[in-house]
């Protein structure tokens, strides 16, 4: 790309305005204050404010059930947005609408309606109950809904992609003698790959603080299937801001961390391929 | 640079004037709505969860009451949720000229930011309380696990549901009460006590963040054997199902005492402090003592009380938070961290 010192589109410093004012009033003014309330307690408080058993269990349940959360829906959001872009059928447009719905839908209303579709009494439940596993009020209802929360980031973030990419390089490599699963690995997957990881890490972080419907499913049982958002809660209810804002403090520079090392990959592979 | 800087500045004013715009304009409503005795006032109350259907009928008893004393109309926003969660948002700025909560403590949360004066406990009889509730079982028809008295409920093979006592006021009782009756069996040997809330909270299947979410579990999900629950709320369980539930009244448990109070930084600000004293004072009339007997509160008035004894055990022995000291004491000792409900689970 060419780049001036004079610009074709005018403008520059308003715009810049508007995303520094809209950067500082929505992201960073709450994140710093969150920052200046835990900083009422010092190092070693806030040391020990994270490192209590129970914290430390809770962030246990929550990274793994979000990391768990988050690859189901790499590959499944992989795969839906390949069918969505990929193949016509009946009532395709109803259906790519629906993917949305997990972010129009309040969070609660969500775990209200997966907890009674999958505690032993519900429809879903009843089945795997007979088997002897139980997912509403276990890890796995609180992975569960995970998946379901996560699974527009990833589906939306491949599908452009997917819908750039050319058939006719597959069929350049089929016509080569290529596989099918070759095909898949050398052609599509280097494609896509730098979206799914994006959408897969935006999808991580936003399991790692969800709230609203994972304590209705997860039965929210100390050292079992307490997630750290209810600990914070928890900590609220008690009116200690303080350590409240220091356990927030970690889910919250894990998550940076993880989007931080997504935007890295990606900037590394776009450098590999050229763009 | 400086073309980004000016904007920055200029886009910063012009939030600013259009905040203070909607700021001024709130106010000035305000105040001609006090002016002028004839129009209509607004108060809001907020209130905790399961008073939703109490204060439904008794904003249409008030509103009928107020119209006769003053000729003015009045309407009342209600906002329900987690006591807690509401306390703190009164305590954050969210505008309420009345707060009906579920414990004391949550009112003294309100009163430590400054929007409440000291001594809001004696400003209305009963220490504040106009209803009471109590702690009480809920299980499955028939019994089918032969539940009596909180004994009975930290036998091997049953399954409790009960909120959790750090996010919810109600949990709180629940788990005082339970404290209540180890102690009469154990007297002061805290040891027992707390091996025996430790055999209770083994018995927990769910603790859910809040009282309606326990009911949920309970009733529509079908988990446990028993759920601890707030007197008012186990009638209403048992009113909208009334073939599958039976309630068990415990040989003890505890007064829940449901904390009212004028938030009195706002209503000075509204002007409003007439309206809502008279909203909170005409609790304790006889009709809405009444009401509040109708809607499964115990009221306040011993005589009214007494008319509804079918509905009510009266019997029951009733433990107050004065016997644990008070509020603030039971907090410091049973629910902040590293208190005696974690040990439960910690140790």
């Amino acid at each position: 790309m060419k780049r001036s010192g004079k610009r074709v589109i005018p403008g520059f410093g308003l715009s810049m305005g508007v995303t520094l004012t809209m950067v500082s009033l929505i992201v960073i003014i709450p994140l710093a204050s969150l920052v200046v309330f835990s900083a009422k307690l010092s190092p070693a408080d806030i040391w020990a404010a994270i490192t209590r058993e129970r914290v430390l269990a809770s962030f246990k349940v929550s990274f793994l059930t979000a990391l768990i959360a988050s690859l189901i829906n790499a590959v499944m959001g992989v795969i839906l947005a390949w069918v969505l872009v990929r193949y016509d059928f009946p009532l395709k447009k109803l259906l790519d609408g629906l993917i949305e719905l997990p972010f129009a839908m309040p969070t609660a209303v969500a775990g209200i309606a997966l907890t009674s579709l999958t505690s032993d009494k519900g429809l879903i439940g009843q089945f795997f109950s007979r088997f002897g596993i139980k997912i509403a009020y276990t890890r796995i209802g609180i992975t569960v809904a995970l998946v379901f929360i996560g699974i527009p980031f990833v589906v939306r973030a491949v599908q452009p992609v997917l819908e750039k990419l050319d058939p006719s390089y597959e069929e350049a490599a089929g016509s080569m003698g290529a596989s099918g699963s070759v095909i898949f690995r050398r052609v599509i997957l280097p494609e896509i790959l730098p979206a799914a990881l994006t959408g897969t890490g935006l999808a991580f972080g936003r399991c790692l603080g969800e709230y609203g419907s994972v304590v209705f499913i997860a039965g929210n049982k100390p050292f079992e299937t307490e997630i750290t958002p209810l600990i914070i809660m928890s900590e609220l209810q008690e009116y200690d801001y303080a350590s409240a804002s220091a356990i927030a403090l970690v889910i919250l520079a894990a998550a940076f961390l993880i989007l931080f090392l997504v935007n890295l990959i990606q900037a590394r592979n776009s450098k590999i391929l050229g763009r | 640079m400086k073309k980004i800087i000016y904007s920055v500045i200029a886009l910063s004013a012009a939030a600013a004037t259009l905040l203070t715009a909607c700021g001024s304009s709130d106010t000035s409503d305000n105040g001609d709505s006090t002016e002028n005795q004839t129009e209509k006032v607004t108060i809001t109350n907020v209130s905790y969860d399961p008073t939703r259907e109490l204060y439904a009928a008794y904003n249409e008893l008030f509103a009928a009451h107020w119209k006769e004393l003053k000729g003015q109309d009045v309407e009342i926003t209600q906002s329900h949720g987690g006591s807690g969660k509401q306390a703190l948002e009164v305590a954050n700025g969210l505008e309420a000229d009345v707060v009906t909560l579920a414990l004391e403590y949550d009112v003294n949360a309100v009163r430590d930011a400054g929007l409440i004066e000291d001594g809001w406990v004696s400003e209305f009889d009963k220490d504040s309380s106009p209803y009471t509730s109590t702690i009480v079982f809920l299980v499955r028809k028939d019994n089918p696990k032969d539940i009596h008295d909180w004994d009975d409920i930290v036998k091997e093979g049953v399954g409790i549901i009960t909120p959790n006592p750090k996010t919810s006021g109600g949990a709180r009782w629940n788990y005082l009460a339970a404290w209540a009756f180890a102690q009469k069996q154990y007297g002061d040997d805290e040891e027992q006590i707390k091996d025996f809330m430790k055999k209770l909270f083994a018995n927990v299947l769910v603790l859910d963040s809040g009282a309606r979410g326990a009911t949920t579990t309970f009733v529509e999900n079908g988990q446990g054997d028993v759920l601890l629950a707030w007197e008012n709320e186990a009638y209403l369980s048992i009113q909208d199902h009334p073939d599958e539930y039976e309630i068990i009244t415990p040989s003890i448990s505890i007064l829940a005492q449901p904390s009212v109070a004028v938030v009195d930084s706002v209503v000075d600000e509204r002007g409003t402090r007439e309206v809502a004293t008279e909203y909170l004072s005409y609790l304790y009339s006889d009709e809405a003592q009444r009401l509040a007997g109708e809607n499964y509160y115990r009221p306040s008035d011993p005589d009214i009380l007494n008319e509804f004894s079918d509905t009510f055990d009266l019997d029951l022995d009733l433990v107050t938070i004065a016997d644990f000291g008070g509020w603030d004491e039971a907090q410091e000792k049973h629910f902040t961290d590293g208190g005696i409900f974690d040990q439960i689970y910690e140790e």
